[in-house]
């Protein structure tokens, strides 16, 4: 197996996750759809990596799922703030940051 | 020209002339309302004491032998670098006489203002005014240069404005003190910038040192300057084509119109030009325009006297008329310079009786202006009438009354000019003699004899008409101008005396024999004026006349009562393009330069409003422009790189 299709698979679940991330409009749902990304984004580094023969790639994807982890814990809360609050998980709803 | 000495005895105290009025000024305009109680007498007072160290001052230069010119020393009023204006007074037969008209004539026009005044309630102020005009026309007459001239010269324009304006509630004479003011300005252009035409040429603008050094300036140049003063004359003494003012000027108190039309404002053109005889001289054209301006307006000034049927403006375009003789005989050089101060002082006399007697008249008939509401007064007003025809039988020059020695003397002048000249300038003053006989007639036809034509009206403010003497304040005035339009003249003229005596600054009064010989154009006057009497008494004095002004008259008189279209041609050629001028300016800067400003302002709000826009508050589609964003650079890294 060459290292290609594995890109190939990661920028298509990139790609996934960014049309999910721009068409739905439930919150929960946008939030998989970003982790789909950096997913997409971890795999595109371990076979970098494994391409490169070194382990920097991978080190990264760590990264990439220690902060991943963060971002849930915060963005969780923000979403179930705003449903406590507005009863709804749609991000069209709360749109009140314009100009 | 003569060379003045420094002034010495009484002479070294000339400035009390001026500092006598301008106390009286500064007091009554400061004092307020404290000074109401005898405010006018201060006022009387301050031109009397001025007109008595007047005639000392008079009779002492007169003691004098050699050339009776002398120069008082001030202080330096601007030195800078090349510039020193010394303020200074010249005291020589020329000024002391205008010293002897304006102190004169002003101390007796004070005299009947307070009669004519009484019932005023800013009296005061009104005195204030009349001590600050005599003051500024003693400036202008004694300042030993140009710039002081010119000082005394505003200060005249100044006090008119206030004068004129007295009723100021009323319109038209707020627009009348306004035009005066303006049509004035236009006139000071002029004259400043001849002064500064011989700064810049001569580097001074003293009398004495101008004059002794004419003869370094070019042809070009010192044409131009007669030609500017000339501009400034016309504006403050009403000539062509500055003449519109004057009439308007009516709408103030009557012993203002006497006192600006006879001694001090209007005779300031002649003075300028008078006194500035060296640089006349020098200029022949200058001195034809000047003879063409004068003897233009002399027949404007008659035309237009024939259709009024207001007492005041009638006598007003009189003035004009008169006024265009004086500059007529200054224009003439050599020949006319004494003429013309002998008509202007014979002139000072019996203008200011007749605009006394007008005032008098409108005093005892409710301040109508009228002359067709008036008739038969002479019953009413015998002072009034015997003091208003001796004036006027001086103006229309009757045998040995003054206005026949000054006025003939004019018009012999004009004839003996040599050639076309003599012809066209002579006849114009001979004609202006004749129509000045008919208008002036008409006058005294229609206020002092025929039917008495008030007894059935009423005055605007629904009175009956009483006419009746003036108080005393007012006749005696009016009795000692009349003993002067009669006597006046003769001395003048017997011995030459004036001229004479104005030798040091004029120069020695020329003969000349031209085209028409002196006794010729006496009788020819005569006639002429007989002629015109004559006329005026087929015409008014034979029939009855109508109260309401017949409106079925020749094209002629319908001009004549538009002032010839003076102010129509005024206004066409100078105020409107005025005006589109100011227009287009405004269009310009509310349209180009507010809309170059406001438009750029609009330009970034607005779009500005538009790029707010963007923020949704929408989370995807800040997510798709993220996107569509990293996809442009990607795009553009991926060309630099593969390209």
């Amino acid at each position: 197996m060459t290292p290609t299709y594995y890109l190939l698979l990661s920028a298509l679940l990139f790609s996934l996750g960014a049309v999910g991330v721009l068409v739905r409009r439930n919150a929960i749902v946008v939030f998989m759809c970003v982790e789909l990304m950096l997913n997409a984004v971890n795999l595109s580094l371990v076979t970098f990596a494994r391409i490169n023969g070194g382990l920097g790639g991978q080190v990264m994807a760590f990264f990439v799922m220690v902060v991943a982890a963060a971002e849930v814990v915060v963005g969780l809360t923000i979403i179930m703030a705003i449903f406590k609050t507005r009863r709804s998980a749609s991000v069209d709803d709360s749109n009140l940051l314009k100009y | 020209m003569t060379e003045p000495v420094a002034a010495s005895g009484i002479g070294s105290l000339a400035w009390l002339l001026l500092a006598l009025p301008a106390f009286g000024a500064t007091v009554l305009l400061l004092g307020g309302r404290r000074t109401d109680k005898w405010g006018h007498l201060l006022g009387c007072a301050t031109v009397i004491a001025s007109f008595a160290y007047g005639v000392a001052l008079f009779f002492d230069t007169i003691g004098q032998t050699g050339e009776r010119t002398s120069e008082l020393h001030l202080f330096d009023w601007i030195p800078v670098n090349a510039l020193n204006v010394e303020f200074g007074l010249r005291l020589d037969p020329l000024s002391l006489t205008f010293v002897l008209l304006i102190t004169g004539v002003g101390s007796l026009i004070h005299i009947y203002s307070i009669g004519y005044m009484a019932h005023e309630a800013g009296r005061r102020k009104f005195f204030a005014y009349l001590n600050l005009f005599v003051a500024a026309m003693l400036l202008l007459v004694l300042g030993n240069g140009f710039v002081t001239l010119y000082f005394g010269w505003e200060g005249v324009g100044l006090a008119s404005y206030l004068l004129i304006g007295w009723y100021q509630y009323k319109p038209e004479a707020a627009s009348a003190a306004k035009k005066a003011f303006l049509m004035n300005r236009v006139g000071d252009l002029g004259l400043a910038i001849g002064i500064f035409i011989l700064f810049k040429e001569l580097g001074t603008t003293q009398y004495t040192e101008v004059f002794a050094r004419v003869g370094e300036l070019s042809a070009a140049e010192v044409t131009a300057v007669t030609l500017l003063l000339l501009l400034g004359a016309c504006g403050k003494s009403g000539q062509f084509p500055l003449q519109a003012w004057l009439p308007d000027a009516m709408a103030g108190p009557t012993p203002v119109s006497a006192l600006i039309h006879a001694a001090t404002m209007v005779t300031a053109g002649v003075y300028l030009i008078a006194r500035s005889n060296p640089i006349y001289n020098a200029s022949a054209d200058g001195r034809l325009v000047v003879m063409i301006i004068g003897a233009v307006t002399l027949l404007l000034g008659c035309v237009i006297g024939c259709a009024y049927d207001d007492f005041k403006k009638v006598l007003a375009y009189s003035t004009v008329s008169q006024i265009g003789y004086m500059i007529l005989a200054v224009g003439l050089g050599p020949v006319g310079y004494a003429l013309g101060i002998m008509h202007l002082l014979t002139h000072g006399f019996f203008k200011a009786g007749l605009f006394l007697g007008a005032g008098s008249v409108m005093h005892g008939m409710n301040d109508e202006g009228n002359i067709r509401r008036m008739g038969g007064l002479w019953r009413k007003m015998p002072i009034t009438f015997v003091t208003w025809t001796l004036g006027y039988l001086a103006l229309i020059g009757f045998p040995f009354l003054s206005g026949y020695f000054s006025k003939d003397a004019i018009i012999a002048a004009a004839f003996s000019e040599h050639g076309w000249r003599g012809w066209v300038f002579g006849g114009a003053a001979a004609l202006g003699a004749g129509i000045t006989a008919f208008y002036m007639t008409r006058l005294l036809f229609l206020v002092f004899l025929g039917k008495a034509r008030w007894q059935d009206l009423k005055s605007e403010d629904g009175r009956e008409y009483h006419p009746h003497e003036s108080g005393l304040t007012m006749t005696v005035p009016m009795i000692l101008l009349a003993v002067g339009s009669v006597g006046a003249g003769a001395f003048f003229a017997s011995g030459d005396n004036l001229a004479n005596w104005l030798a040091p600054s004029l120069g020695e009064l020329q003969e000349q024999h031209g085209v028409l010989d002196h006794n010729v154009v006496n009788f020819l006057v005569l006639g002429l004026s007989a002629l015109g009497v004559l006329v005026a008494w087929l015409f008014f004095g034979r029939s009855a006349q109508p109260v309401e002004r017949p409106e079925r008259v020749s094209f002629v008189v319908r001009a004549a009562r538009n002032d010839l279209y003076g102010n129509a041609l005024n206004e066409a050629l100078f105020a409107r393009p005025g005006t589109w001028l100011t227009r287009a300016l405004v269009f310009v800067d509310n349209k180009g330069v507010d809309g170059l400003v406001n438009g750029s302002a609009a330009l970034l709000g607005g779009s500005s409003g538009r790029l707010r826009r963007l923020q949704t508050g929408f989370v995807r589609s800040y997510a798709l422009s993220m996107l569509l964003g990293a996809i442009f650079v990607l795009g553009a890294l991926l060309m630099v790189r593969f390209s």
